[in-house]
């Protein structure tokens, strides 16, 4: 996913500014996006992820930079160009449905075709391609009113889609959904866009929806980029604290990198409540020998031995609390004054009180910048 | 004889029966959870302890008093029973203080000012709710509204405390944290209780023992671990986390193993495979063979020495950060294999899995 060559990609954001008032919302960010590509944009309330959506959409003029579609310049704040958000072709879904509840789903779905002038026969083929996509083919003479709110956003997305867009722009449109309509449509919706293949950029602040989305993630906090990379990049190798603590559960202690044994490879040392170890880890980006660092590791890369044999460190530890979840168990382990989270197998059954010895992947014990 | 003792009730409405015949027992200072889908009769059972519904068979006892029993005609009403309860709408009233929302049932009783004061004091101490006493209802957090809720099923010394799903109307990381708090000061409290769910995860994080039913009939009781790793039947397996369930025959059995064959449909041959259980069935009967996701290990070739291979291709995969959930098509089958590790899978890529004998469960209907 990394590209280090400037070949143009199908959208392309250089240098977006964006203020309100002396508020830098978006401070100077550039990416891109391969053509029919979902990539999304993560991060907290206030970390200017819908904010560089609007830009895209036109419905914000940025104050400076340049965006630009498959060679179309939408936006150039240094060339004085601002395409007009009706002219950049671009299909919406955002977080309210904004479905017409007088009009019945295909009227809602045939609307921007009938803006563009389609004749009767391509309109109706289409959309009626738009709804099977969707899964709404049932539904097609039903109004907007009695749908529910997942049947409404999946009229919502067919609307959007319908008239083929160059770009498929998305403001967090499942969070008004209940949990389990949401994991559902997650999966969903991936599949859909892979299907139809336009070009897709996605904003959340759901960790999980980004994981399970995207093609591409872009960590975002205070209106810079934090990290971008794929799926697993992001969550197995953040590039620094705030990351690895906004995407998944992440172990995290301060410590000093201790020694520097080759490339990308070291000894990170932690101290916590009078215990001390020098732990194996894969170093971060920015850090040399002695270098400040945070250690992080996942509670499903850290194993809660009842024997300490086997090579590499143990950490001595207690177990604090265990929560049984089915197919594994979350334990609290006390090491030192420092309360590890530990995702265990349900087979191994352990009860707060009992002595661990907790062993961290060296593959997955990270050191990331503090 | 138990704290709680249930026995052969049932309840009719109209002609359905919403109650078959169940029977359980509750020990001084358990948490037991009644678990099932909407309709399996929980919280009719539970509205029949309470005094709420007069059962139409059985009997219930508690600390070996019969509070109801249909064959002699006694039903004690709600309030002569000493039971607390926690309901889903746990209506804290606004306009008051906590204090007074939980005096307020001791008022109704005309308890004496001194006492109710005491009773107060002591509940809201137990819930850990003691400083906030003067604090009106509107200024406490969910979790905290939660506790003045279950302060006042407590504040009587109600022998054992009911609840109706207490914790549905919550977004999802209240519920979460709230399963924990609940359950910890139950267990700080001491005090008896019936929980009444229809969410998998609350029963198993919460309770000393589970007790699920369905269309009206208990299914299986034990406590969480031993309802996950050894379901009593296909209904369980199924109800209780996420199973893979494949219909096949037992051919026989093999030391502790069963011998089974899965129709995989279509041409291919089907899968004989070796897997724990079955004890109830014999030779040639059908089967249902149980995989849990996370049970079953995905390997990109033909591993070498392992018996139980079932060949399949990828469907799709979602990737959840600290798992990789997997859909593999084997035959007519799809089997979902949880994965703790990030592997990169294509859809239609062959994979190979394999499972423990010991980890398969085979059960009956």
């Amino acid at each position: 996913m990394d590209r280090t060559d400037s070949a143009p990609r199908y959208l392309e954001v250089n240098g977006l500014v964006k203020y309100f008032g002396n508020d830098r919302a978006v401070d100077g960010i550039s990416f891109g996006v391969d053509k029919g590509k979902f990539l999304t944009l993560l991060g907290p309330s206030g970390c200017g992820k819908t904010t560089t959506l609007m830009c895209i959409a036109g419905l914000h003029k940025p104050d400076a930079g340049e965006i630009g579609v498959g060679g179309t310049p939408f936006t150039s704040v240094a060339g004085r160009v601002f395409l007009p958000p009706e002219r950049r072709d671009i299909g919406m879904v955002f977080q309210s449905y904004a479905i017409w509840p007088h009009m019945t789903v295909t009227q809602n779905v045939a609307y921007p075709l009938e803006i563009r002038k389609m004749d009767k026969a391509e309109t109706g083929e289409r959309v009626a391609e738009a709804l099977r996509l969707v899964g709404l083919s049932d539904m097609a003479g039903k109004l907007a009113t009695q749908l529910s709110g997942g049947q409404q956003q999946r009229a919502a997305l067919a609307r959007a889609i319908v008239f083929r867009p160059r770009l498929l722009l998305f403001d967090e449109p499942l969070s008004n959904l209940d949990l389990k309509l949401r994991e559902q449509m997650r999966v969903e919706l991936k599949r859909i866009q892979h299907e139809v293949g336009i070009t897709s950029v996605y904003v959340t602040h759901d960790q999980a929806e980004a994981l399970v989305m995207s093609d591409e993630i872009i960590v975002m906090s205070k209106g810079r980029i934090q990290q971008r990379g794929g799926p697993h990049d992001i969550y197995a190798r953040p590039a620094n604290r705030y990351v690895s603590n906004f995407i998944g559960v992440a172990n995290l202690i301060e410590g000093r990198i201790a020694r520097v044994s080759g490339p990308g490879r070291g000894e990170i040392e932690v101290s916590q409540g009078g215990q001390r170890v020098l732990l194996p880890c894969v170093l971060g980006e920015g850090l040399s020998d002695g270098s400040p660092a945070v250690l992080s590791v996942r509670p499903e890369n850290v194993e809660a031995l009842r024997d300490p044999d086997g090579g590499g460190p143990r950490l001595e530890g207690e177990v604090l609390q265990t929560i049984f979840l089915g197919n594994c168990l979350d334990c609290r382990v006390r090491w030192g004054d420092f309360e590890f989270k530990v995702l265990a197998p349900s087979r191994d059954r352990l009860r707060p009180g009992e002595r661990v010895y907790l062993r961290l992947d060296p593959e997955h014990t990270l050191a990331v910048q503090p | 004889m138990s704290f709680v003792e249930v026995s052969g009730l049932i309840k009719r409405f109209g002609p359905e029966v919403a109650v078959n015949g169940v029977s359980l027992a509750v020990e001084q200072g358990d948490f037991v959870t009644l678990l099932g889908p909407s309709g399996c009769g929980k919280t009719t059972t539970l509205r029949c302890i309470a005094g709420l519904e007069r059962p139409d068979g059985g009997e219930i006892r508690i600390e070996g008093e019969v509070v109801a029993s249909a064959e002699r005609g006694v039903c004690l009403n709600p309030e002569e029973r000493n039971l607390g309860m926690v309901f889903q709408s746990y209506a804290v009233w606004p306009h008051m203080t906590v204090f007074d929302n939980v005096a307020y049932g001791l008022r109704v009783r005309r308890l004496g000012r001194a006492k109710i004061r005491e009773k107060t004091a002591k509940a809201l101490e137990l819930v850990g709710l003691g400083h906030l006493a003067e604090r009106y209802a509107t200024k406490l957090s969910g979790g905290q509204r939660q506790r003045v809720a279950l302060a006042r099923a407590i504040v009587y010394n109600p022998r054992v405390v009911l609840f109706d799903e207490p914790l549905s109307n919550l977004d999802a990381k209240l519920r979460e944290q709230m399963r924990i708090e609940l359950s910890r000061l139950q267990h700080d409290v001491g005090i008896t209780s019936i929980y009444v769910t229809h969410d998998q995860t609350e029963a198993l994080v919460m309770s000393d023992r589970v007790v699920v039913m369905n269309r009206g009939v208990i299914q299986q009781v034990g406590d969480p671990y031993s309802i996950y790793a050894q379901p009593a039947n296909a209904f369980v397996a199924g109800f209780i986390g996420v199973a893979n369930l494949l219909e096949g025959t037992l051919l026989g059995r093999d030391g502790g193993l069963c011998e089974v064959e899965i129709p995989t449909g279509g041409a291919q041959p089907p899968l004989r495979l070796r897997a724990a259980g079955g004890e109830s069935a014999s030779a040639g009967q059908r089967i249902i063979l149980s995989l849990r996701p996370e049970d079953i290990a995905l390997h990109l070739s033909r591993p070498g020495d392992s018996a139980n291979v079932m060949e399949g291709e990828v469907i799709d995969t979602v990737y959840l950060g600290n798992f990789l959930d997997c859909q593999v098509r084997v035959g007519a089958h799809e089997v979902g294999v949880q994965i703790d590790h990030y592997e990169h899978l294509a859809p239609r890529q062959r994979v190979y899995l394999t499972f423990r004998p010991d980890h398969g469960l085979c059960l009956t209907e």
